[in-house]
C-alpha cells in the first residue's frame, strides 16, 4: 500500500468513488496525467497472500462479496408485491471489486451491440435504444485495456469479432478438456469455436507470473496475480505515481454539492463508522450498476433530471446446462473457461424474439457447491448412492453457459428501501426485476443449442438449470443510462451526468442495452474513454 | 493458509520450490492434526450424538470414508459457533422434533443413537423434506469437502474420496481429452 495520503479539508482534482474495474481504470488514467486523485473503496484492502483456496470462505460466505448481514438486499418481482429480503444482486466489495473475483472472461462487444434499436426496432414494453456512441468510439479504449490490464486471447479466431487495431498482447490459454470436446463437437455441427479471451495472463507479462492452473478463478481472488484485476495491474500504477490515494473501507453516503449545483466532495463513512468528509473538484462515481444509482438516489436524486437514476436495471441472464461423461475431464483444474462459440450471438427477428448469446464450455464448481448444487435433479440427495455418484460425476462433469440477453425496461429497477436499513443506518437497496419474455424465450432456446452441443460432444447425460429459476445476479447494468437527450438519460456520450457538470458516472450502470453479458471490457474501455474526457475537460477548465 | 504466498511467489517456479512447499504444507498439517482430540463447543453430547447419526446417513461409510471418519460432527459444531452461529436455533429446534419423530416411530429406543442402522435410515427418510434436514445436508457437504481448517475433510479424505486435489499449480493436460490439445 503505497501512494501519499491527501488531506480532506484541501480539495483533490477528483474523488472517485469505487476502487472496482472501472474506478482502477479511472484512477490510474487520472493519476498518470498529474491529476491528485483520491479513492473511496466501500471494501477492505487485500493483497494475494490474504486469498486461499477456502471454497466456505469464498463460496458459500461473501468472502469478496457484498454480505447481506451487512448491508440487506431486499426483492419483488414487481412494485405490487412486497420487497423480501434475498440476495438478489452480487458485487465485488474491496480494492479491485469484482475484477477480483470475476471468471475473466473478456469479451469486446459486436459493432451491432451499439444500436441494435435501429437494426431490430423497438420492442413494446421495453427502453431498448441505440447507444450514444458505436464500437469504433470504444476501440481504441478496448485496445488500451487489453493492453494494460494484460489479456490472453487470439485475434480473428472468432468470425463474428469486431475488427480490432492490435493482436491481443498474450497467447490464449490451453484449451482443457471441456474446451476440447466443445471444439471438436461444435466443429463438427458447422460452428466456429475460439480460444476464450480471458483476463488471465498465459505468459508473464509486466512482472505479474503467468497462470499456474491452480483453479480457484471464479469467486477467489488469484494467489499469483495471473487474474487481470485492476488491484494487481493499474492500482499499482497509480499508487506508483504518487498522486494518487486509494482509501479502502470507506463507504459513502453522500455526494455533497453547493449552491450552483456543483459537487464539492462526498460524505462517508470510515473504518470506524466516523463521519467523514472528503473535498474535491470533480466526483467520479465508479460504484457498480446498482450501487452508483443508490448513492445518487441517497444524495437528493442528484443528477435524476430525467428520472431514470435506478431504472432500466439489467443483469446476467443466461442459460446453464451440466453433463457427465465417461472418462475424467478434472476440470477443477486450471481456469473455468478456455472455449465458446458466438455463432448465436447477433438477434434473429426469424427466431420469433429478440435475443441470442455467446455460449462458453467451463466447470465453475468446487468441491462441496458441486455435491450440492451440481448434481442431476433426479439423482438422490443423499445415502450411500448419492456419495458414490458425487465421486464418479465431481471428475468427469462440466457445463455450458448462455450468455444471454437482458432486456431495459423502465419497471425494472433500483430504489432505497423505506423500512430496510444497512448496518451504517443507510437505506437497503431495493431490487425490483422481472425479465422480459424475450429474454426467458431466448434462454430456453439457447438451452437447446446447448443440448445439441452436448450430444455432439458425445455427454452419457444432460441436466438443465431451470431458466426462470430466482438467483443472485451480477453484470450489474443500466440504472445511470447513457445518452444524447437529457431527458432519456442519466449521462451523455463520455458519461457525465447531463445534471451536474463535475460529476461522472461510470460503470456498468452507462450501458444501453447489455449486449450478450460479459460487461466486463466494455465498462473498462468506457472507463478509458471517460477518464481521457475528463483530463481534457479539466486542464482546458471545463469541470469547474 | 499453513505456508506464507509471498515466499512462494517470488521465489523460483522451480520443481525444486514446488518440493518445498507442498513439505512444508505437509508438515503444518500434521503439526494441526497432532493436537489433542477436538472438544464439543456448542453440541452437548447427546445433541452431538443425534446430529451424527444423520450425517452418517447422509455420508455413510463403506466404499470409502464417510462423515464419521472425517471429522463431520466436529466441523458442524465449530460452524455452530463462528460461521453460521445464527443457525443455532435451527439445530436447537430440529434435534427435539426429530426426537420427537423418532419417539413416534419408535417408543422403545432410548434415543436416536441407540437406533440400529435400519431404523435410523427410515428416521431421516421421515424427515428428508425438512429444513432441518437440508441444514444438516448443506453442512455435512461442507464438513465432508470444505477445508480441512475447519475441522472437517479430515486428512483431505473428503477430497481424495471424489478426486480433487487441492495445489498450487497443476500443468497440462488434466484430463482424458485435453491430451492432444496443442499448448
Amino acid at each position: 500500500m503505497s501512494g501519499r495520503k491527501f488531506s480532506l479539508t484541501d480539495a483533490v482534482d477528483f474523488l472517485v468513488i469505487g476502487a472496482g474495474a472501472a474506478g482502477g481504470v479511472v484512477a490510474k488514467e487520472l493519476s498518470t496525467s498529474g491529476f491528485s486523485v483520491v479513492v473511496l473503496e466501500q471494501g477492505p484492502y487485500w493483497r494475494e497472500t490474504d486469498y486461499s483456496h477456502d471454497e466456505i470462505k469464498y463460496a458459500f460466505q461473501a468472502g469478496l462479496t457484498n454480505d447481506t448481514k451487512l448491508q440487506p438486499v431486499t426483492f419483488r418481482a414487481n412494485e405490487n408485491e412486497p420487497a423480501k429480503r434475498f440476495k438478489a444482486i452480487e458485487y465485488g466489495r474491496q480494492v479491485g471489486g469484482g475484477s477480483v473475483h470475476f471468471t475473466a472472461n473478456y469479451w469486446r462487444f459486436h459493432e451491432s451491440d451499439f444500436h441494435e434499436r435501429s437494426l431490430y426496432g423497438d420492442i413494446p414494453g421495453t427502453s431498448f435504444a441505440d447507444w450514444p456512441i458505436r464500437y469504433a468510439d470504444l476501440e481504441p479504449y478496448y485496445t488500451k485495456a487489453e493492453y494494460d490490464l494484460g489479456i490472453s486471447g487470439l485475434g480473428g479466431a472468432n468470425p463474428f469479432e469486431a475488427p480490432r487495431s492490435k493482436p491481443y498482447p498474450l497467447p490464449p490459454m490451453r484449451a482443457k478438456s471441456s474446451g476440447a470436446l466443445f471444439e471438436r463437437a461444435t466443429k463438427k455441427l458447422g460452428l466456429h469455436p475460439y480460444p476464450a479471451p480471458m483476463a488471465v495472463l498465459s505468459r508473464p507479462y509486466q512482472g505479474r507470473s503467468a497462470c499456474v492452473n491452480c483453479g480457484f478463478c471464479e469467486s477467489f481472488g488469484c494467489d499469483v496475480r495471473a487474474k487481470s484485476s485492476t488491484l494487481v495491474s493499474v492500482i499499482p500504477v497509480a499508487e506508483k505515481t504518487g498522486h494518487c490515494e486509494i482509501r479502502p473501507n470507506s463507504y459513502v453516503r453522500k455526494i455533497a454539492t453547493d449552491a450552483r449545483g456543483r459537487a464539492t466532495g462526498a460524505v462517508y463513512f470510515d473504518a470506524k463508522r466516523r463521519e467523514v468528509f472528503q473535498r474535491a473538484k470533480a466526483v467520479v462515481v465508479c460504484a457498480n450498476g446498482v450501487e452508483s444509482a443508490k448513492l445518487l438516489l441517497l444524495s437528493n436524486g442528484l443528477a435524476n433530471s430525467s428520472g431514470l437514476v435506478g431504472k432500466n436495471l439489467m443483469w446476467d441472464n443466461g442459460s446453464f446446462a451440466t453433463a457427465v461423461f465417461e472418462h475424467p475431464h478434472n476440470e477443477f483444474k486450471g481456469i473455468q473457461v478456455t472455449r465458446l462459440i458466438h455463432d448465436y450471438y447477433a438477434a434473429d427477428p426469424k427466431r420469433g424474439f429478440y435475443g441470442g448469446g455467446g455460449i462458453d464450455a467451463r466447470f465453475n464448481f468446487y468441491p462441496a457447491g458441486f455435491a450440492l448444487y451440481g448434481m442431476p435433479p433426479d439423482a438422490p440427495k443423499w445415502g450411500a448412492e448419492y456419495k458414490k455418484m458425487v465421486a464418479h460425476y465431481f471428475t468427469r462433469s462440466m457445463s455450458l453457459l448462455a450468455h444471454s440477453t437482458s432486456l431495459p425496461m423502465e419497471r425494472n429497477t433500483v430504489t432505497l428501501d423505506p423500512d430496510v436499513k444497512d448496518a451504517w443506518g443507510l437505506p437497503a437497496v431495493r431490487i425490483t426485476y422481472t425479465p422480459h419474455p424475450d429474454d426467458i424465450a431466448n434462454m430456453k432456446w439457447l438451452l437447446e443449442r446447448e443440448y445439441e452441443i452436448f450430444d455432439a460432444m458425445g455427454a452419457k447425460k444432460v441436466w438443465p438449470q431451470p431458466v426462470d429459476a430466482l438467483s443472485t445476479n451480477r453484470h450489474l447494468m443500466g440504472t445511470c443510462r447513457m445518452g444524447l437527450d437529457p431527458k432519456k438519460s442519466v449521462v451523455n456520450q463520455y458519461s457525465r451526468t447531463h445534471d451536474v457538470r463535475n460529476l461522472f458516472v461510470v460503470d456498468g450502470s452507462n450501458f444501453v442495452t447489455a449486449a450478450r453479458q460479459q460487461p466486463t471490457a466494455t465498462i473498462q474501455a468506457l472507463a478509458y474513454r471517460a477518464a481521457d474526457y475528463m483530463s481534457r475537460a479539466a486542464k482546458a477548465g471545463e469541470l469547474g | 493458509m499453513d505456508v506464507n504466498r509471498r515466499e512462494w511467489l517470488f521465489g523460483s517456479l522451480t520443481a525444486a520450490g514446488f518440493a518445498e512447499i507442498a513439505a512444508a504444507r505437509e508438515h503444518a498439517r500434521h503439526a494441526a492434526a497432532k493436537t489433542t482430540a477436538p472438544q464439543f463447543e456448542f453440541f452437548d453430547a447427546s445433541m452431538a450424538a443425534d446430529v451424527a447419526v444423520i450425517a452418517e446417513q447422509i455420508l455413510p461409510s463403506g466404499d470409502g470414508p464417510g462423515a464419521k471418519e472425517t471429522g463431520v460432527i466436529y466441523f458442524i459444531d465449530r460452524a455452530l459457533k463462528t460461521f453460521d452461529a445464527d443457525q443455532q436455533k435451527v439445530y436447537r429446534a430440529g434435534i427435539a422434533e426429530v426426537r420427537e419423530t423418532s419417539r413416534k416411530l419408535f417408543p422403545n429406543a432410548a434415543n436416536i443413537a441407540k437406533l440400529n442402522g435400519e431404523q435410523q435410515l427410515a428416521l431421516v427418510k421421515a424427515i428428508e423434506h425438512t429444513d432441518f434436514f437440508e441444514t444438516v445436508r448443506v453442512h455435512t457437504l461442507l464438513g465432508f469437502l470444505g477445508n480441512p481448517s475447519y475441522g472437517g475433510n479430515r486428512g483431505n479424505a473428503g477430497w481424495t474420496y471424489i478426486g480433487f486435489e487441492d495445489r498450487m499449480a497443476w500443468e497440462p493436460p488434466f484430463g482424458y481429452y485435453d491430451v492432444e490439445e496443442p499448448k
